[in-house]
């Protein structure tokens, strides 16, 4: 299991697409967007918080978690299926389960990768301050993250073929980023997108995300859409995962 | 001793019947070869037999283990090439070997293994880049890695060229005479021929028949052909008189004699017999490729 680990980690840094989109383009956007000048205003809309406070660097870590989780792991995977390596393995004593695990634990290292990128970034370039519940944080990061990579699963699952899943992932995606509020801060939503919001995963990932960067406990709703999804999507993905 | 006892398997997917019924013996340390056209089911029989697929009817037991319920002691006996590529794209030789070896508890030496079939200078280079023969050197390096007693290769040398063909025999050759039994897909006569101890042919999912290339070879009572361009002018009836000899035929130069039995032999002796010298002399003998014809009534390939 560790060589499998080791092997898989090291073809995933051979893509220097997956590193550069999934690790460096959040954490660079974050560096860009967060110098331009309005960002560090107080907005009245924000109850007077600034949006490189919490807004920016949860939505970023979202970006970065959503890129792994609905492009690379589907692609990898449904790529290796396509290309009959987990059935080669399957003809080994070796699991092939052993390999979506290892794809799971690689992707959740980069995301931890991505997040600390963006913290200390954040706190070193734009002196944008640490997450104030740390503890709460963590626990919501690893939630939420759970709850992508198995959606990324259920998309890897039902896709075709491996140039079909991130296709696929990425018109999953967009919709999730938007209605998480990446382009439309969730308090300045018209009321009908804020209920599709609540319910989307990605939407009460980012808010919980915000809220513990902010030093409070999250509301219980978010963690319960956020369990809700990953019981839901992990329970699809292995019920419709093919092999070959 | 047998490792592989297939009775009567069975294979449906929907819509058509893949194997209809196979039965066959592999014994410990041969080269049994599983010759048949595209779409015999060949691939589908050994698919079963490591316990790829599962069999509507039938069973099938490799050293003693049903493949159904004991997959994992049948992966540590058995090890498979697979007909089509498997590996990711970007990973090296080495790391594959590595790999694969980390899957098993008792591995060979990959470095060693990676020697034997020729790969040490491709160590560094990713799937992706090796050609045809070099793939398929690799695959068989990974079926091997395990340390198998059965070793199960699906159309080892479709797709190369005719020398990397010709090494790859050699390579299987080898791999035989450490001791691992070696079960061979293919639709190539002449690769069948040349390497199997014993022969199923296999036609439209049913065994045809088994036996050694020879012993196939002999049941058809193919007609032979003796070609040459005799020193001084022949009568035909002088060969006709013999036995063996059923039609001759001539084109410019040339005589065609064909008959059966030692046809080739009487021939020479009676032009002998004559002072006449069979220049150019070609000998067409039956081949597999007869026999399957014999058999059923259709050509190999
Ligand atoms: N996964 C599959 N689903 C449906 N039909 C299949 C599948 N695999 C093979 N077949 C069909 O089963 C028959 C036997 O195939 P196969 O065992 O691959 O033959 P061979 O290896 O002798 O060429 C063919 O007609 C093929 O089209
Ligand atoms: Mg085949």
């Amino acid at each position: 299991m560790k060589k499998i680990l080791l092997v898989e980690a090291k073809l995933h840094l051979r893509d220097v697409g997956t590193v550069v989109f999934s690790v460096v383009l959040p954490v660079a956007l974050l560096l860009v967007i967060g110098s331009i000048p309005q960002m560090s205003e107080p907005d009245p809309a924000f109850g007077g918080e600034r949006l490189i406070d919490t807004q920016l660097p949860s939505m970023m870590t979202l970006l970065a978690l959503l890129t792994l989780a609905f492009t690379v792991l589907p692609a990898v995977l449904a790529t290796y299926r396509e290309q009959g390596v987990l059935r080669r393995m399957s003809t080994t004593p070796m699991h092939p389960g052993r390999m979506l695990a290892a794809q799971l634990v690689i992707n959740l290292v980069l995301g931890v990768g991505a997040v600390v990128l963006l913290v200390v970034a954040g706190r070193l370039v734009l002196g944008t301050a640490l997450p104030r519940l740390p503890v709460g944080f963590v626990l919501v990061f690893l939630l939420g993250a759970a709850a992508l990579l198995a959606m990324g699963l259920l998309i890897a699952a039902l896709a075709p073929s491996g140039k079909a899943a991130p296709l696929i992932g990425t018109s999953v995606m967009f919709p999730l980023m938007f209605v998480a509020g990446m382009w439309v801060p969730r308090e300045v939503m018209p009321d009908a997108l804020r209920v599709v919001s609540d319910y989307s995963v990605a939407g009460p990932f980012a808010q919980a995300l915000r809220a513990t960067w902010a030093g409070q406990w999250p509301e219980p709703a978010n963690l319960v859409v956020m369990g809700a999804g990953l019981v839901v999507c992990s329970v699809l993905a292995v019920r419709f995962f093919r092999w070959e | 001793m047998k490792v592989i006892e297939v009775r009567n398997l069975h294979k449906r997917y929907p819509g058509h019947v893949a194997v209809d019924d196979v039965s066959f013996e592999v014994a410990e340390g041969e080269i049994f070869g599983i010759l048949g056209p595209n779409g015999a089911g060949k691939t589908t029989t050994v698919e079963c037999v490591a316990g790829l697929r599962v069999p509507d009817g039938g069973t099938v037991q490799v050293a003693g283990l049903d493949p159904r319920h004991e997959r994992k002691a049948l992966h540590r006996v058995l090890g498979v090439q697979l007909q089509s590529a498997a590996l990711p794209e970007k990973i090296k030789v080495w790391e594959a070997l590595d790999l694969y070896a980390s899957f098993y508890p008792d591995p060979a030496d990959w470095r060693e293994l990676m020697e034997r079939v020729g790969l040490a200078e491709k160590r560094d280079t990713a799937f992706a880049k090796l050609s045809g023969g070099q793939r398929q050197r690799l695959s068989v390096a990974l079926a091997l890695v395990g340390r198998p007693r059965v070793a199960v290769l699906d159309e080892l040398t479709t797709g190369l060229d005719p020398q990397a063909r010709r090494d790859t025999w050699e390579l299987v050759e080898q791999v035989r005479d450490s001791g691992v039994t070696i079960v061979l897909v293919t639709h190539f006569m002449e690769e069948a021929e040349r390497l199997c101890d014993r022969i199923a042919l296999i036609d439209r999912g049913r065994v045809v028949a088994v036996d050694t290339p020879a012993g196939l070879v002999a049941r058809v009572d193919a007609e032979q052909r003796v070609r040459f361009r005799p020193s001084a002018p022949v009568d035909d009836a002088l060969l006709l008189a013999l036995p063996q000899v059923r039609e001759v035929s001539r084109s410019g130069d040339h005589v065609t004699v064909s008959g059966t039995g030692d046809l080739a032999a009487s021939v020479t002796l009676a032009l002998a017999g004559h002072h006449i010298v069979p220049a150019d002399l070609r000998i067409e003998q039956a081949t597999l490729d007869d026999a399957f014809l014999a058999l059923t009534g259709r050509k190999l390939s």
